[in-house]
């Protein structure tokens, strides 16, 4: 058994590391190749890096990808040791370019278990042609003694002191971080404790409601990790696809060093190659168009991460063309997922209209876009965790994504609130005010529908016991608690008995099992209260619509 | 209550007001072996490679416009599961919960499900020989079936888990559109 396990701690170390270094040598490749020279720094690195893949993969016995390794670092030795002046960078470039992509691939059937039966003769054999080459352009005599050191292109680590730890081990932790919190909420809000004078105590669980607040915060902080990680990713589309449509861009990154869960990383990545590669395919225009629009011939996507609040937003900007309303209408109207009058919508509402399923202007199904299976799943994977993606575009000028995503799902601020027998919460963000309706501000509208007059606006209201089937004694607006909600600019007012108190509570996920089922608007989470009950949380956004 | 009489030197368990746990054991030695509940004066039976637990009837959280044989959800141990009212299921009329009344934790696929049944009875064995297919007709109650098991005590019906959890024939459903 230990054997076993011996091993996979072994594969799994190849795996990260090789990934790691394929990452880095991209990285090094690609700004080599846009400033046309390679600093003495950036072939140490490539040397080393090569020549780590080379070392690792032949104690793995992956001999495919040693021998590709050896010959690069046959090429870089040269380099390095001979520092040839006339070098074709581009060349180099989609040489290595080549063989990471074949690395990435083997590094794949690794991780899955996979035989690791790739050939690469043909990149070999590129590159000790390319080795030659250099070597007959440069003969020994035009070496240059010392190279002009253009701006440093290896990368400043992204993280210093480490220490490799199993991600299982740190949702473990999570996991019994979160239970703590509910333990703790039972403990101090016991029902024994009701009405009995307890000054010390109600101290002291203050003090352990700070500790726990700042252990709950350390813990999570452990799973955060730079966003840069995806950024990087990017450079790599941008450099195949600009090249591959003849276009030229350049990738901008902003805030690289924001952090997010590390589950958001894993989330976000698809969604952002999809976005980039759009803002490519289908904003920035050939340089001619470019030229045309008296715009620099160099496209500029930008990527940005910031922290707001309890929010991380991630914006990816283009400045190219920007969504073309006409067409956008004119698609949703062939793909029969136009609903309203068109003159009734405004820009932003037409323009977010490209995230229906189904939706797509590509006349034909490129490599890259089209199936109008994209821009959907890029939704799908944002609202997984709990993000929202809005698009704002100006024609001519450019097209503006912003996606924004919790930072913590877990924990909330939550009011408690009662309707007969059952226990709802509402995140306490969404409350903006409660109270004990007077018969005079009620009005009943055209329709029949119930509202509420306040303050000059009028709010409509949603009887919860009615909305759910709930058995309560408290049918009379005035008798209950009328709370008004907000989310996204829109409001309303829910009718509730009564409201028992706010907690911090963690979120739980319902099971999928009752997910699967649940055919009730606004219900997708729950949580436990301090004496072991479970109350639904209500999901405002649901609600409103 | 003297529940899984014959495997005490295998199993350890307590009275009926606690969790019963399963030892860990050999795969093997959970073939062809069932939990019997009752239902009525029927006894079904559910391979103990299934049951994780068997708890008391406790407290109940409902869920809005869910089929009426799926209570709810309790919280057990801070883990949230929905329970099942298999009398409901079964399309037999409803009966209060009492002390003896159960929850059988049962994890199938990966779906952990509490089955509430009017009582528990024993672990049993009953090699696949003795299991014959279930009559033809594939309606009501009969296609939760997937065998009927002859032991010595008398006749169990076999519980086919998946279908009890999945199927989804619209009888007891009504989906408002």
């Amino acid at each position: 058994m230990s054997n076993q396990f011996l091993n996979d701690t072994i594969i799994e170390a190849y795996i990260t590391e090789a990934s790691q270094l394929v990452e880095k040598l991209e990285f090094l490749i690609l700004g080599s190749e846009d400033t046309n020279s390679y600093t003495t720094e950036a072939i140490n690195e490539i040397f080393r890096i090569v020549h780590t893949i080379k070392g690792s993969s032949a104690m793995m016995e992956y001999n495919d990808i040693s021998t590709l390794a050896h010959s690069i670092e046959d090429l870089f030795y040269f380099i390095r040791e001979d520092k040839p002046s006339l070098i074709d960078y581009k060349e180099i470039s989609d040489l290595i370019l080549e063989a990471i992509d074949f690395i990435k691939v083997e590094v794949e059937k690794v991780k899955k278990g996979q035989e690791v039966d790739g050939k690469c003769d043909s990149i070999i054999e590129k590159s000790k042609i390319l080795l030659m080459k250099l070597k007959n352009a440069n003969p020994k005599s035009n070496a240059i003694k010392d190279r002009t050191e253009t701006k440093s292109l290896t990368s400043k680590p992204i993280i210093q002191e480490t220490i490799r730890v199993k991600v299982d081990k740190l949702d473990k932790l999570m996991d019994l971080v979160e239970e703590m919190v509910i333990v703790e909420a039972m403990v101090t809000h016991s029902p024994d404790l009701k009405g009995l004078e307890i000054n010390n105590f109600l101290k002291a669980s203050r003090h352990l409601h700070k500790i726990t607040s700042e252990l709950q915060d350390s813990v999570m902080s452990l799973r955060m990790v730079p966003i840069s990680i995806v950024f990087r990713k990017m450079n790599r589309i941008v450099h195949d696809m600009s090249k591959k449509l003849d276009k030229k861009v350049q990738l901008k990154l902003i805030g690289e060093d924001t952090e997010v869960d590390k589950n958001i990383i894993e989330h976000i990545s698809d969604p952002l190659m999809h976005l980039v590669r759009n803002c490519i395919d289908h904003g920035i225009e050939d340089p001619e168009g470019r030229k045309a629009a008296s715009k620099d011939e160099v496209g500029t996507v930008t990527l940005e991460a910031k922290n707001e609040g309890n929010y991380v937003i991630v914006r990816v900007e283009d400045d190219g063309a920007g969504l073309d309303k006409q067409k956008i209408l004119e698609k949703a109207e062939e793909s029969g997922i136009l609903n309203t009058d068109p003159s009734k919508m405004s820009d932003k509402e037409i323009s977010n209209l490209i995230f229906q399923p189904g939706f797509s202007t590509n006349k034909e199904i490129t490599e890259f876009s089209g199936r109008g299976v994209g821009m959907d799943v890029v939704i799908k994977n944002i609202e997984e965790i709990g993000g929202s993606v809005v698009v704002d575009s100006v024609k001519n000028k450019g097209c503006t994504f912003t996606i924004k995503i919790p930072l913590t799902l877990a924990i909330i601020d939550g009011m408690n609130i009662k309707v007969g027998n059952s226990h709802y919460t509402i995140p306490v963000t969404c409350i903006k005010e409660f109270f004990r309706p007077q018969s005079s501000d009620i009005i009943i509208g055209v329709d029949g529908k119930e509202m509420i007059m306040l303050r000059k606006k009028c709010y409509p209201i949603i009887r919860i016991h009615r909305l759910y089937n709930i058995k309560t004694n408290i049918e009379k607006l005035t008798e209950g608690v009328i709370i008004l909600v907000e989310q996204d600019g829109k409001s309303i007012c829910l009718f509730v008995d009564e409201l028992l108190g706010q907690q911090q509570i963690v979120v739980k996920p319902l099971p999928n099992y009752i997910k699967r089922m649940n055919t009730a608007k606004g219900i997708a989470e729950c949580t436990l209260l301090g004496d072991g009950s479970i109350s639904l949380i209500l999901s405002i956004s649901e609600l409103i619509e | 209550m003297n529940l899984l009489g014959h495997y005490h030197d295998e199993r350890s368990f307590k009275n009926m007001d606690d969790t019963v746990h399963k030892n860990e054991f050999e795969e093997d030695t959970q073939k062809d072996k069932y939990l019997t509940f009752r239902i009525e004066n029927e006894f079904y039976g559910i391979d103990i490679k299934y049951v994780i637990e068997i708890i008391g009837i406790q407290p109940i959280s409902e869920i809005p416009q869910l089929p009426e044989y799926i209570k709810g959800i309790i919280n057990l141990r801070g883990k949230i599961i929905p329970v099942m009212d298999v009398r409901l299921r079964f399309e037999k009329e409803p009966r209060e919960y009492n002390d003896r009344t159960c929850v059988i934790v049962a994890e199938i696929k990966d779906i952990s499900v509490g089955l509430i049944v009017d009582g528990v009875s024993e672990v049993i064995s009953i090699p696949e020989s003795d299991i014959v297919d279930p009559p033809e007709m594939s309606r009501d109650k009969n296609r939760f079936i997937r065998g009927i098991g002859k032991a010595q005590s008398g006749v169990k019906l076999i519980l086919d888990c998946d279908k009890l959890l999945n199927d989804r024939e619209t009888k007891s459903l009504s989906n408002i559109q």
